[in-house]
């Protein structure tokens, strides 16, 4: 829980601080040059049209994969139908590692670690969208939070015993074999990314209400070592 | 899985093994034996993990009649006919072939002194934990003017497999404009949304092949599991075909009657051309030959399935009293799993993990809008408590009710995976 600590932290900090919402913001400028990093696939402004990934004018606000004729991932289709809409909170997970929020994204990105660079893009991309720019509570102007799970966490090795066990609690539904129809396969997933999935299920940044409710009992330990059996299942 | 050629062979190999071979019933000393009874959601779930994962070092034996066991859960979608019946139907086959001796016949009697199971074939069968998984039988007398030598004239079609194909056929020969009842069940029973999804998929049928049909159903509850979500949908898909009659407006004040094909609710007598009686229910009867219920239901302990009545019999799933878990598919699946770890602890001396357990259910109200309500469950003195839930909301979007659907059915390929093998 000490990611969800840290989060409520700087929440209450921004919410104390009064009027300093926009302080809060990156500098869009600063993110016009982050955004260099994403224009290979993507298009924003006048005339921008989806290329390998989908137009991002309005993305604030818009749900997950719903932007018509972009091939989407099989995952991303069904995170926007389980309700994932793209807000400062959940565009700055999936920025900071896009398969932590849609673990089959086609968006082959890396990913951007640094929190001051993200703020900046999401400041720059803000100013395509939209949604009310000076109201201090409405997305996108809530301060962006650390999505950084403390290494401590990542760092527990999991018994895959005991994974063994709590897994055969996974299995009633996701297949052994790995069959990815209806619902998805969730083997030789690499320990860190199965982690930090479980995380955003438990803070419900992703959005299905069965995974939330499974992952939100599950302690650090118990998350570990599912991750370490699941990691090793052909 | 579909029956098909391959599956049924192995069956029947499976089968002529289990019933010929001396290893089943004698020469298993040494090795601490475990003793299936019921071959469904809990009973093959349970045979299937111990077997597993105790590595041969415990003879599994699963005594089930039926050589191929049709699902309850998604026999609504045959109803409707979304499913068809080869795709409710699993072999034991791959069961055996995992080293269980699968045993097609019935269990007749407990002999817990002597810990010996008794088969209707004659023999028994030695047990060091036993297992009833036996499912429900219905309660004598609950309907006045029905009971068992009445199901062909009105099924109850809460057992899969002939029942089912029997509503089925009654379904589809109805007169066009003619009347659908059903009598629901009283509180509690196996699979709270059934009745009322049989319901939306009996209304999905007629409304493509019998559009001016009526449904009558007749209910002893006041209220019923996601009633919201189904009444929202019955307006949406079915307006002024269905009569859902509860407990306020005497629908649990009920007779039949067979030979006339009448049913009279609160002393109104309608003359209809099928009618589906759900009785109430009881666990399957040979929990009681066992000694080990209390009423209609076993009690077990929470930690590990077994009985209060005696520490080396545990009973799973619909035939238990637990506590809070709903009597289902997936509640039977996951106690079975508590079950076969503190099993295998006891005989192996293998760690024994805390009990953990959870329970989704889907329900189809139409095509591509399913809904769901779930919760998890953990393990306290008294009873399996419950920890936190779910439920799909009323005026979802139809891309969810889709995937909702979508899910389902990878639940249903998940859990028959599971359970068979």
């Amino acid at each position: 829980m000490r990611w969800f600590c840290k989060s409520a932290l700087i929440l209450t900090a921004v919410l104390a601080a009064g009027g300093g919402w926009s302080a809060e913001l990156g500098d869009p400028d600063k993110g016009a040059v982050v955004f260099r990093k994403c224009t290979s696939c993507h298009e924003i402004g006048a005339d921008a049209r989806n290329r390998i990934g989908p137009q991002l004018n309005g993305i604030f606000g818009r749900a997950a994969g719903s932007v018509p004729e972009v091939k989407y991932s099989a995952s991303m289709l069904r995170a926007g139908s389980d309700g994932l809409i793209w807000t400062q909170e959940t565009l700055d997970a999936y920025i900071e590692n896009p398969k932590a929020l849609v673990s089959k994204t086609r968006m082959a990105f890396r990913g951007i670690k640094d929190i001051r660079e993200r703020s900046d893009l999401l400041a720059y991309l803000r100013t395509f969208s939209d949604n009310p720019a000076n109201i201090p509570e409405a997305e996108p102007t809530a301060t962006g939070t650390d999505h950084n799970i403390d290494p401590a966490i990542l760092a527990i090795q999991g018994d895959p015993e005991y994974g063994e066990y709590l897994a055969s609690e996974c299995q009633t539904c996701h297949r052994t074999d790995g069959t990815n129809d209806g619902i998805p396969g969730i083997t030789g997933w690499p320990a860190e990314d199965f982690v930090v999935a479980m995380y955003a299920y438990k803070e419900k940044l992703r959005p299905h209400p069965v995974m939330q409710m499974m992952a939100g009992r599950l302690s650090d330990e118990e998350i570990a070592a599912l991750a370490a059996y699941f990691k090793d299942l052909e | 899985m579909r029956f098909n050629r391959r599956v049924f062979i192995g069956t029947g190999a499976a089968a002529a093994v289990s019933l010929s071979s001396p290893i089943v019933f004698a020469a298993s000393h040494g090795k601490p034996r475990v003793v299936v009874v019921g071959g469904g959601a809990g009973g093959a779930t349970a045979a299937r993990y111990i077997a597993k994962d105790s590595k041969g070092e415990i003879d599994v034996t699963l005594i089930e009649p039926a050589r191929m066991y049709y699902t309850c859960f998604f026999s609504n979608l045959y109803l409707g006919g979304i499913k068809e019946i080869d795709d409710l139907g699993h072999s034991y086959g791959n069961l055996a072939a995992a080293g269980i001796n699968v045993v097609h016949d019935w269990a007749t009697g407990v002999d817990r002194e002597a810990r010996t199971v008794t088969l209707a074939g004659g023999g028994s069968v030695p047990y060091d934990k036993l297992i009833l998984s036996p499912g429900i039988d219905f309660v004598d007398g609950a309907i006045e003017g029905w009971d068992l030598s009445s199901q062909n004239a009105m099924p109850h079609a809460y057992k899969g497999g002939s029942q089912t194909e029997l509503l089925k056929a009654q379904i589809a020969a109805m007169p066009q404009g003619g009347t659908f009842a059903m009598v629901a069940p009283p509180n509690p029973f196996r699979c709270p949304p059934g009745p009322y999804e049989r319901v939306s998929m009996v209304a999905h049928y007629l409304k493509a092949n019998n559009p001016t049909a009526k449904i009558i159903v007749a209910d002893p509850k006041a209220k019923f599991s996601k009633q919201a979500l189904f009444q929202e949908g019955w307006a949406k898909h079915y307006p002024g075909m269905i009569d859902w009659i509860g407990e306020d407006f005497g629908g649990g004040n009920v007779s039949v009657d067979p030979a006339a094909m009448t049913i009279t609710i609160d002393g109104e007598e309608t003359n209809v051309d099928v009618c589906n009686v759900i009785p109430a229910m009881k666990a399957g009867h040979i929990a009681a030959q066992a000694g080990v219920t209390d009423g209609n239901w076993a009690p077990v302990n929470a930690a590990d399935m077994s009985t209060k009545a005696d520490a080396d019999i545990y009973v799973l799933g619909d035939a238990a009293d637990q506590g809070d878990m709903p009597k289902s598919g997936f509640a039977a699946n996951s106690q079975a799993k508590v079950c076969a770890n503190a099993v295998r602890g006891a005989l192996t001396g293998s760690k024994v993990f805390p009990a953990k357990f959870s329970n989704t259910c889907w329900s189809l109200i139409d095509t591509n809008d399913g809904v769901k309500v779930g919760a998890t469950y953990e393990a306290t003195p008294d009873k399996v408590a419950k920890v936190d839930g779910f439920i799909s909301a009323t005026g979802e979007s139809s891309d969810l009710r889709k995937t909702t659907y979508e899910e389902s059915e990878g639940w249903y390929a998940g859990i028959t995976a599971d359970m068979f093998g």
